[in-house]
Formats: C-alpha cells, sequence, structure tokens
C-alpha cells in the first residue's frame, strides 16, 4: 500500500523573469497535518495553486493521490478541498446559496446536497449566518464560508492558503482542532506565516524562502535545531530607581564564570527595580541550579529565573534570511546554518510563544 | 455538461441578484419603445422591421454591459481560482458562462415580443418576417456574447473588457457605412464581413444557411479565444 497523497518533483516556476519556484521536491503522506511556512513572497500560494492545477509549473510535476497535476487535473481537483489565499467568494450569494452552488459543482444531487451542506455548516459553526449575504459577512465568517466551501466533498486533501488569518482566537482554536481532526484520517496542507500556529496545529513543517525548500521537519525537531533552551535571570537592583552599570557588569561576569554557560547578554525587560539578563548555556545544560548558585555567591538578589525554548522563530529567521542559496531542497543539511543564526540570534530574550514571523501581526 | 449547467444557472441568477438584469433589461425596453412609438406617430407607420433595425443597435451597447464582468470580475475578485479548481475544465467555464448570459438575452428577446404584438393589434402584421427577425437577433446575440466573453477574459477590469467588446460590436456593425469609400473588391468582402449584411437579410423573411454560419462562426471562433485566454493564466 502506498500512502503517499502529494508528490512534487522538481517544481519549477518563473513569473517572467521572477523565478517563484526552484526545484522544490517533497512527498506528502496520509494522516499529515503539514505547516508551509515561509516569508512574503517565498512561493507558498504558487505552489499551491500548482498542486490545485489552477496554474502549470514551468518544469518538475506532481502527483496528487496518484493523478498527475498534467494529465488529470479533474481527477487531482476531486480530490482536493482548497482554500485560496485572502477566501475569494460570491458577494452578492447568500451562504446557503454558495454552498448550495458549490455542492452541485462537486457533484451532488438532491438531498445529498443538504446533508453535504449540513456537515460543513455544523464543522465550520456557520448556522448563525447560512441565510445571510456574503457580503455582508465579517472577515472571519467569510473564512468560515471558505473551509465549509473546501470541506463540502470531504476531500482526502486539504490545501488551505492562510486558513487562520482574520479569525478570533475562538474561532481560531475550533478551526485548528477541526484541521487536526481531519488530518488523522486525510491530508492536510496550510500556509502560514505564523509559527506558534505551525506548531500547535502541525505534524510536519516545511519551510520555504526564495522558492526553496530550506528546511522539512517535525516541529519539534525544528525547534532543537536551534539546540539552545535559555534562561532569563531577573536580578533586583541595589538601589531602587538608579542604574548602576558596575552592578550590571559584575552580575554579568558572575554569571559568565559559570562553567556551563556559553553567553550572557543583558536583556531587554529592564523596570527601575530589575535587571534582567539573557543566559545561553553550553550543549543544552540546565543552569538554573548554577545560576542560584551564582547569585549567593555574588550576593544579588535573584528575583525570577525562567526557562525559554521558543526559539523557532530565531531558526525560522536563520533559515529564511540566511545564505539561501547554499542550502539544497529538501534536504536537512541545513542544519549548521540554523545553529549559527541561532546563536548569532540578537533579540534572544523573546520568551513570547506567540512570536510572528509576519510583518502584520 | 452537468456542471456547465450549474456555471450558466449561477451566472444567471447573479444578473438577478444583483441589479444588472432589471436594469439593463429596463433600458433596452425603454429605448427601444421610445424609438418605436417615435417612429409610429411622427410617421404613422411602426413596422417589425423597423424595430430589428433599433434592437440590433440597442443591442450592441446593451450585450457588452451584461458580458463585461463575465470572468474580468472574477479575476479580480480572485472567485476564478476556486471556480477553476472545481473539478472542471476551462471548456465548461467558458461554455457555461456563456449560457448563463444567452438565457438572460433570450428572455429579453421574449419580452421585446411586446413590441410585435402591439403591432399586430393596431393592424395587419406579417408574422413571418418576425419570426425570421427573432432568429436573426438570436444569432446575432450569441455572436455578440461570445463576442463580450472573450473581451471579459483578457482583463481584470470590466471597463476594459466593455470597451474592448464595444470596439468589437462597433466595427462589425460600422464597417458597413464604410463601404462606399473602399475599392469595390475590398468592399463586398467587407460587406460579407459586417454584422449588417447578414442580419438584414434575415429580418426580409429569408433564413439562408449562410447567414447562420456566419452567426455560428463568429461566436464559435469568440469562444475559442475566450478559452485559451482563460487557459493562457495556466504558463504566465
Ligand atoms: N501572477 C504573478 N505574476 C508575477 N509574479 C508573481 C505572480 N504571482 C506570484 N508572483 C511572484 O512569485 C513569488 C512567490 O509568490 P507567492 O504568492 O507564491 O508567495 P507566498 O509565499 O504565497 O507569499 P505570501 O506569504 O505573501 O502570501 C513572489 O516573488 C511573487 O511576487
Ligand atoms: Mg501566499
Amino acid at each position: 500500500m502506498n500512502d503517499v497523497m502529494i508528490e512534487a518533483r522538481d517544481l519549477n516556476k518563473a513569473y517572467g523573469p521572477v523565478h517563484a519556484l526552484r526545484d522544490v521536491n517533497f512527498e506528502i503522506r496520509k494522516g499529515e497535518v503539514l505547516g508551509f511556512l515561509g516569508p512574503n513572497g517565498a512561493g507558498k500560494t504558487t505552489t499551491m495553486k500548482i498542486l490545485t492545477c489552477f496554474i502549470a509549473p514551468s518544469g518538475g510535476t506532481a502527483k496528487i493521490n496518484g493523478a498527475d497535476i498534467f494529465e488529470q487535473p479533474i481527477e487531482v481537483r476531486k480530490s482536493i478541498g482548497y482554500l485560496p489565499e485572502s477566501t475569494p467568494l460570491y458577494p452578492e450569494m447568500l451562504v446557503l446559496e454558495y454552498l448550495e452552488f458549490i455542492a452541485r459543482m462537486r457533484g451532488f444531487r438532491g438531498d445529498e446536497v443538504k446533508k453535504r451542506i449540513r456537515t460543513a455548516v455544523e464543522q465550520t459553526s456557520l448556522g448563525d449566518v447560512i441565510s445571510k449575504e456574503i457580503r455582508a459577512l465579517s472577515k472571519g465568517y467569510r473564512q468560515r464560508v471558505g473551509l465549509a466551501q473546501a470541506l463540502i466533498h470531504e476531500p482526502s486533501i486539504l490545501i488551505l492558503d492562510e486558513p487562520m488569518s482574520g479569525l478570533d482566537p475562538n474561532q481560531a482554536s475550533e478551526i485548528r482542532n477541526l484541521i487536526r481532526s481531519i488530518g488523522r484520517e486525510r491530508t492536510v496542507i496550510l500556509s502560514t506565516h505564523n509559527l506558534a500556529e505551525v506548531q500547535v496545529t502541525c505534524g510536519r513543517v516545511l519551510i520555504i524562502a526564495n522558492g526553496r525548500i530550506v528546511a522539512d521537519d517535525t516541529p519539534d525537531d525544528l525547534r532543537d535545531r536551534a539546540g539552545q533552551a535559555s534562561y532569563i535571570a531577573t536580578v533586583a537592583s541595589p538601589e531602587s530607581g538608579y542604574r548602576d552599570a558596575k552592578f550590571e557588569t559584575q552580575v554579568s561576569e558572575a554569571l559568565t564564570q559559570i562553567s556551563r554557560v556559553k553567553t550572557v547578554k543583558k536583556a531587554e525587560g529592564d523596570t527601575s527595580d530589575e535587571l534582567q539578563f539573557h543566559v545561553l548555556p553550553k550543549d543544552n545544560h540546565d543552569v538554573r541550579a548554577d545560576i542560584f548558585k551564582a547569585a549567593v555567591d555574588g550576593g544579588f538578589v535573584l528575583l525570577g529565573l525562567e526557562k525559554t525554548s521558543e526559539d523557532l522563530g530565531a531558526v525560522f529567521r536563520g533559515l529564511t534570511t540566511g545564505d539561501v542559496s547554499e542550502s539544497t531542497a529538501g534536504s536537512r543539511k541545513s542544519k549548521g546554518d540554523a545553529d549559527a543564526h541561532a546563536a548569532n540570534e540578537e533579540r534572544a530574550s523573546q520568551a513570547d510563544s506567540d512570536e510572528n514571523t509576519s510583518e502584520e501581526s | 455538461m452537468q456542471n456547465t449547467l450549474t456555471i450558466a444557472g449561477r451566472q444567471f441568477r447573479s444578473f438577478f441578484n444583483g441589479a444588472t438584469a432589471y436594469i439593463v433589461m429596463a433600458i433596452v425596453l425603454m429605448v427601444l419603445g421610445f424609438f418605436f412609438w417615435q417612429t409610429f406617430f411622427l410617421f404613422g407607420r411602426a413596422t417589425a422591421r423597423e424595430m430589428f433595425t433599433w434592437l440590433f443597435r440597442i443591442l450592441v451597447f446593451a450585450v457588452p454591459a451584461l458580458t463585461m464582468g463575465l470572468i474580468a470580475e472574477e479575476k479580480r475578485t480572485g472567485t476564478i481560482e476556486l471556480l477553476i479548481t472545481m473539478p472542471v475544465t476551462d471548456a465548461q467555464v467558458i461554455l457555461g458562462k456563456f449560457l448563463g448570459v444567452a438565457g438572460l438575452y433570450g428572455i429579453m428577446l421574449l419580452l421585446t415580443l411586446a413590441y410585435p404584438m402591439s403591432i399586430s393589434t393596431l393592424g395587419n402584421l406579417d408574422w413571418g418576417p418576425v419570426w425570421t427577425g427573432y432568429v436573426a437577433l438570436a444569432l446575432q446575440g450569441a455572436a455578440m456574447v461570445a463576442i463580450g466573453l472573450m473581451a471579459s477574459s483578457f482583463t481584470d477590469n470590466q471597463l476594459v473588457a466593455l470597451f474592448i467588446a464595444l470596439t468589437i460590436n462597433l466595427f462589425f456593425w460600422m464597417i458597413s457605412l464604410f463601404l462606399p469609400l473602399l475599392p469595390s473588391e475590398l468592399a463586398s468582402i467587407f460587406e460579407w464581413i459586417s454584422f449588417n449584411y447578414h442580419f438584414d437579410s434575415m429580418t426580409r423573411g429569408v433564413v439562408d444557411l449562410r447567414d447562420v454560419l456566419y452567426f455560428l462562426s463568429v461566436a464559435a471562433i469568440a469562444l475559442m479565444v475566450a478559452f485559451r485566454s482563460l487557459e493562457s493564466r495556466r504558463w504566465r
């Protein structure tokens, strides 16, 4: 039994002089939820348009559920439910009318149409707006209509281009659960800029930059590549409201002297009463005990000590802003690169797990 | 086939969801009424021929208004992507759109039947040329709808599509006016190309197979070009 649902081979796409995809290769199996991650203009949407046979690649090909995108486009589209970027819908139609139209396009007739619509409407909690005009819906509801549309024929493959954009946190978590439950037996590809999103929703991440795949891994492994858990030590100021540069240096040195600590940096986030230091250990050691001892020995007061593991953002930035031409598509060789970038990461003190790489958020 | 009809049905209904269908039909009927009754009261005559001539002229402008958004608007809003990624071929999309407008056009023609009917109450009406006139309008409509659809497939701007379709329609109409200026061999070719030549012979009561083929070929060519133009997105 072969459960490879999507197989992309050497996909290339040139829009005139713009080379949007270069030798993109990947395979996606049944039961995988794959996060397609990359900065603006990386080629995520282009890849999805190729997989749904909206556009043709300039080179290479892909097989969806065994059907070739060039030879059997109709078969390909039958097995895919697709939510295009920015959720295009007919504004003048009622939600119900629209879903009826889609159900009929998907080949359903009679009672089956109603049944399918009912299921999709339940899955996306659209019940309240079913007889509203689409133009009157909020962005989040439109997004859900788009999702309902993609789900109506219970496709074996779901391709969702930025499905979470415009959803409030409650809706987002509902949709996330929906995607995860669908992903158990079927296959989902979703694109996003949001790292936190990928971590919660996806079992696997493809990172794409400048039209090349620069990483293909699980979110956890990817984070491990950054390698380094790090610690934020909050230290009380010797005198309230007074910044003492000498004291800062003193603490910093005391922490650096810990044998298992690699680097210590002054972190942002001081108040007048406390100073924060970012401590990066060697080889992922847990250095909390060492820090505590250093505080006692050095005679300064430790107010807080926190472990931060959110370094996926660093990996992401490393992979997508680094010298992309060196890393080859689909390879996992870029590890060294990622480590280097992560270690050099200036803003290493980011503990915010909702860290988002996109500009708009 | 089913998908083609589903697309046609959605397109047809969308004209009524917005105000487009009502506005265009009202304008066509009112303008037609204006010219029709004007000739009636001024000259004391109103013939079916007269009506067809006016209807032809009005439709040259009205059809592009119906067709301009067909594909251009779907491109602008991006819905074309959802439509095409349904299990349909590009040809089915084009054909469905064509049939959707053709349906509306047909209804418009039915409404204009009010005029020949009112003539027949005022005096004797020879229904023969009326029926052939409607055949002419139907064929003319097929050609103009196809041309409008083609124009709409070239752009994502409705107004540009309107302009292109109008220009083509006016060209096929107006060339007949410039025939006297052309050398005679060219003149006969241009005369044959023009809409009027084929249209007029039918409103006189004769349905010639060659005229029918002329309109059907124009429609077929325009639909082919529209298909190619829609398909070309794949390679750009
Ligand atoms: N129709 C087009 N014509 C020309 N260039 C295009 C076209 N569509 C995309 N591109 C270019 O191809 C590249 C990849 O675009 P794509 O839309 O796939 O990126 P993306 O990863 O989806 O970005 P985003 O996160 O902004 O949605 C970009 O450089 C873009 O400018
Ligand atoms: Mg995109």
